[in-house]
């Protein structure tokens, strides 16, 4: 771990404009993600500014019927919220299905969307990753891929988002709010919030330089069935091989996003509407131009048969 | 004391103490945090410096330059040692590669030097400043290419250094060219990683040429005299000291680089050094078990009898080491008169694979197992049936050599009774649960039982207590509480009043944790230490020691009777003995047995598999301590539920690495993957093996759990999955359609 200096931000604004300012600047809120890339040297900010403080933890109803939920509201809070769970069961759902109590006590929903990928070779500083270091190459592509993904990859990198929540929170169509180093906030919906590979796989997100999360939104409930199916080598603690968010409907209709295969929430509208005809039309939709490595080919058929799964859930 | 022939009657007979389920007596320590891990100890030193390893970054190749300078002037920073400066170094009997490399490096992650400083945090920057240029060489990191090439391999552990790499009894192909109903398959297992709890870790000081290590070690006189060699100093000026260890499961066996490098730093700083490994080190810088391919082969009559059976296994290691010896159960599990076993070793960059958890049986029944169930189903026969048809009571190939105790058979009769065997479909694919596909699965167990001679030293002090010194180390298994067990039992006197101190060299030397030998050879070296110090209590009281007994406290012998403690009020007594082995263990074949059974659950969609229930019974000759057996045993089948499921090693062919080196990556069993798992224990007492009539158990519970595991996951599927471990991707192709 490098030397770093350490301040605590009192207002979004003024966190921004610090970390805008100061060079090798870093949010920090729950450290669950971060801290460990610092220990690996994977992440070597000069200056953290801890967010902890600036009071973004609520919950709130929003005028449209919605939820704001606070950037740093811990995950354990967001998972057990009466709302959340009456209301966005399929969040609720995703969020217990990740890490374990004691890291969702401290994962902060920001933290949690901005977590990076756990691609092994990232991991690896003495592994060539475009990720940690731009143009060096990619050690996956070729490698042990078996966890990697399947779909919106590139040449230069396979990696993953990791996040169950984020796979939830694209089939609710949430929007993340953002407060920029001039004070102007904007909102982004989530289905643009992280980019895909392409020739900069360092680059994940659509943030500017020094924009802080302050929310995100919830549009108005949607009913129907909320699931979440994370499916995975054991039982519990482990990141998706292959996760189905989805919200069905008694007439087959509905929304699926899925998490394990991309390197955002992989959702595609159009294919929705193969819904009712069954999960392989949709599946062949959402994954038309797949690009699977020998590793992790089997997740096709995996995302095919989990979806099959959650609409079996959905009818019993 | 030798033990030369069968055990007669002896005090350990009487079962008051030994054989009771009585709770771990260090457990309150460990409960309460105050058993002092290796790493932990704030009070044997005075103001240690911390060393962090610097490890290969590459799998094979040299060294061209290493840039130490802004290391060793970066904050803090005492001393940087590299092979460049560390003197002439040896290397131990019982490691394979340098625990210090350079300029030649033999594998990933290899220790090529260590930066001390005064913290930690300090160290570990220091050390990511270490600029280092190598030139790559190709290596051997594709263990099918390499074992084409292969010679076959001796068995390193044969006695018989004469023995041929093959061993061949009547003549396997014609035998099975004749049999009606044959089987040949390649079965795999990968490479694996003990996933210990607790990370290696040693401080190391030195006194003038005389060096203290507290380690966390399985086996003490081998890492001190190891640690001496690498060193190039005496064995008497290293002192290793080891009283708990957070787990090995054979990765502590043996010196490895925190001992080395914590000795090196400390030697170069001035002043005691801490190193421990960082969990992402240790699957590539330390052992593992190394990947097999076996090809087995049997040809059985219509009624079950085995008439032909081989079993080739191939695996790898780096150059001079040595072969996975995953044909050992196959020489003596089951009866069949035409056998052939050879092992191939190949070549390989990789790192160094050795001992884990039941080398040899416990990746050998993985493929056997599952052999035999596929067997069963080939003759139609149920798979319990067909191994009790091809028992045998003596090693099968040397007839005259009978079995010491040999209960299989009852076993699987009492497993298959107590798991309600008789219920089962034994057509794949035929039992659901909503969208659960069930089934269930059997597989033998077998494990041989090793000796190893084992010393100890009594005292009976003046305040009535016992205390047993021996370099024996308890890895979590229970040694404190057996050994204590031991010596009340020998000296008739409470488990209150004995103390028991382990894991330091300044002890006699003990059979050590490794094997499934620990229990049985250790407590019989305290039984060969407290039958002398049985002698000079009755010598002192002027009783004849043949006649003496004790029993409360009290020793008597005819018609007199004193207290224990009347015989050290001229002072106390000390005995000494170590316990040697005799020829019994080639007159008779020990091993133990066992069966387990296995309901899994399958998801029709995913092909999530989910254990339900499992059962092992287990005869391992008598048991010492229900308690502590029951935990070796319910442990090994976690073990094996891992092995089944999700341990696996994931070599990268290119770069020549175990690519999923942390626990994230490498997935073992949570609790969540784990149901209620039943341990019955059959009713033995085997007087060939040893005084205490006792084998080893926790090896014995991992041989065979994973084939049973995948035996039911058949059951539950209908499709067969040969290569390990069974990950869903590996049967989702063939599950049943449901989109």
């Amino acid at each position: 771990m490098k030397e770093f200096t350490y301040e605590r931000a009192t207002s979004a604004q003024e966190a921004a404009a610090k970390a805008q300012r100061i060079e090798g600047a870093k949010f920090i809120a729950g450290g669950t993600n971060l801290l460990d890339l610092m220990k690996l040297e994977i992440e070597t900010p000069d200056h953290l500014i801890d967010v902890n403080g600036l009071g973004l933890d609520m919950i709130e109803t929003t005028p449209e019927g919605g939820l704001r939920i606070g950037a740093l509201v811990r995950n354990t809070s967001l998972a057990a919220d009466l709302r959340v769970r009456r209301d966005y069961a399929v969040l609720s759902r995703a969020l217990l299905a990740g890490a374990s109590g004691q890291l969702r006590n401290k994962a902060t929903t920001a933290g949690n969307l901005l977590q990076r990928t756990r691609c092994p070779y990232f991991y690896d500083t003495n592994q060539p990753c475009n990720k940690r270091s731009p143009g060096a190459g990619c050690a996956a592509i070729d490698g042990v891929s078996r966890q990697l993904g399947i779909i919106g990859v590139s040449e230069a990198c396979i990696a993953t988002h990791p996040s169950d929540m984020a796979v939830a929170m694209r089939v609710l169509d949430a929007e993340v709010e953002t407060v920029d180093p001039a004070g102007q906030a904007r909102k982004i919906p989530v289905a643009d919030f992280h980019r895909l590979p392409g020739d900069s796989p360092h680059i994940e997100t659509s943030l500017y330089s020094g924009e802080l999360i302050t929310a995100v939104t919830l549009p108005p409930p949607v009913s129907g069935n909320h699931i979440y199916r994370k499916v995975r080598d054991r039982a519990s603690y482990a990141f998706a091989l292959v996760s189905v968010a989805a919200i069905l409907q008694r007439d087959g209709t509905g929304r699926v996003a899925v998490g394990g295969v991309a390197h955002k929430p992989w959702r595609v509208e159009e294919a929705e509407a193969e819904l009712p005809k069954g999960a392989k039309p949709f599946a062949a939709g959402l994954l038309a131009d797949a690009k699977p490595t020998q590793d992790n080919a089997f997740k096709l058929p995996l995302v095919e048969r989990t979806v099959a799964a959650a609409i079996n859930e959905a009818r019993q | 004391m030798k033990f030369d022939k069968p055990a007669g009657a002896n005090p350990i007979d009487r079962m008051r103490v030994v054989g009771r389920a009585h709770p771990r007596i260090d457990g309150p320590l460990k409960t309460s945090g105050r058993a002092t891990y290796a790493y932990e100890h704030k009070d044997v030193v005075a103001n240690p410096a911390y060393g962090v390893i610097v490890a290969s970054a590459i799998s094979k190749g040299r060294i061209e330059h290493m840039d130490v300078q802004a290391a060793e002037r970066a904050a803090g920073v005492i001393a940087v040692v590299t092979a460049d400066n560390a003197g002439k170094l040896g290397k131990g009997k019982f490691n394979t590669a340098k625990l210090l490399g350079g300029p030649e490096v033999d594998h990933y992650h290899q220790a090529i030097a260590v930066v001390v400083a005064e913290t930690f945090e300090q160290a570990r920057a220091a050390a990511a400043l270490v600029g280092i240029k190598y030139s790559r060489k190709e290596g051997s990191f594709d263990l099918v290419e390499a074992l084409k090439e292969a010679p076959l391999a001796k068995d390193p552990n044969s006695p018989d250094k004469d023995a041929p790499p093959e061993s061949r009894t009547g003549d396997f192909q014609q035998a099975f060219s004749r049999a009606p109903v044959k089987l040949d398959e390649l079965y795999t297992t990968p490479d694996q990683s003990h996933s210990m709890m607790e990370p290696h870790a040693s401080i190391a000081e030195w006194k003038g040429d005389k060096l203290t290590v507290w380690t966390s070690n399985q086996m003490i006189d081998w890492g001190r005299s190891d640690l001496a060699t690498t060193l190039g100093i005496p064995k008497e000026n290293v002192r290793f000291v080891s009283p708990y260890v957070g787990g090995g499961f054979g990765g502590k066996l043996f010196l490895r680089s925190d001992a080395v490098m914590a000795a090196l730093g400390a030697k170069a700083a001035g002043r005691p050094v801490k190193v421990t490994l960082p969990r992402p080190l240790i699957p590539n810088n330390t052992t593992h078990r190394p990947a097999t391919r076996q090809r087995i082969r049997i040809g059985a009559a219509h009624d079950g009898h085995i008439m032909a059976i081989a079993h080739e296994s191939g695996s790898g290691d780096l150059p001079e080491g040595q072969p996975e010896t995953a044909i050992n159960q196959t020489r003596l599990l089951y009866a069949g008169p035409s056998r052939l076993t050879s092992m191939r070793l190949a070549v390989l960059d990789l790192p160094e694979g050795n001992s884990m958890r039941a080398p040899g049986e416990a990746p050998g029944m993985m493929a056997l197992e599952i052999a035999m169930d596929e067997l069963a189903e080939k003759l139609g026969m149920d798979p319990v049936e067909l191994r009790i048809v091809n028992d045998t009571q003596v090693d099968p190939e040397k007839p005259d050599r009978p079995f010491s105790q040999r209960n299989l058979v009852q076993c699987l009769r009492e497993g298959a009774e107590r798991f309600g065997w008789r219920n089962r479909n034994s057509n794949p694919a035929n039992r659901r649960e909503g969208s659960w596909l069930i089934g269930t699965g059997v597989a033998a167990a077998f494990r041989n039982n090793l000796l190893v001679p084992s010393g100890a030293r009594v005292y009976l002090g003046q305040d009535g207590l016992v205390t047993v010194e021996t370099d024996m180390t308890d890895i979590g298994t229970g040694s404190y509480t057996i050994i204590a067990q031991t010596a009340a039992e020998m000296m008739g006197i409470d488990m209150e009043k004995v103390v028991v101190r382990l894991g330091d060299s300044s002890f006699p030397v003990s059979s050590g944790s490794g094997g499934q030998f620990g229990a049985n050879s250790s407590t019989s070296g305290v039984y060969a230490a407290c039958v002398k110090l049985r002698e000079a209590v009755a010598q002192r009281l002027g009783f004849n020691s043949a006649e003496a007994t004790f029993e409360d406290g009290q020793v008597r012998a005819g018609n007199r009777s004193a207290k224990l403690v009347d015989a050290v009020h001229a002072g106390e007594l000390v005995a000494e003995d170590t316990m040697e082995w005799g020829a019994l263990g080639k007159t008779f074949q020990q091993s133990t047995f066992g069966a387990h059974f296995v309901e899994v659950a399958v998801d029709a969609f995913t092909g999530e598999i989910r254990v339900r229930r499992m059962l092992a019974v287990c005869a391992a000759g008598r048991i010492l301590n229900p308690t502590t057996a029951r935990s070796q045993v319910i442990g090994a089948m976690t073990m094996g539920v891992g092995a089944a499921l999700m341990e696996e090693l994931a070599v990268d062919k290119r770069r020549g690495f175990f690519v999923n080196h942390d626990l994230a990556g490498y997935e073992v069993p949570v609790h969540a993957d784990i149901p209620h798992q039943e341990v019955i224990f059959l009713e033995e007492a085997d007087d060939k093996v040893s005084p205490m009539k006792a084998k080893g158990v926790a090896e014995l519970g991992i041989c065979g759990v994973a084939a049973a595991v995948a035996n039911a996951v058949y059951n539950a599927t209908g499709v067969r999955v040969r290569n390990y471990p069974v990950t869903l991707d590996k049967q989702i192709a063939a599950l049943p359609v449901v989109a």
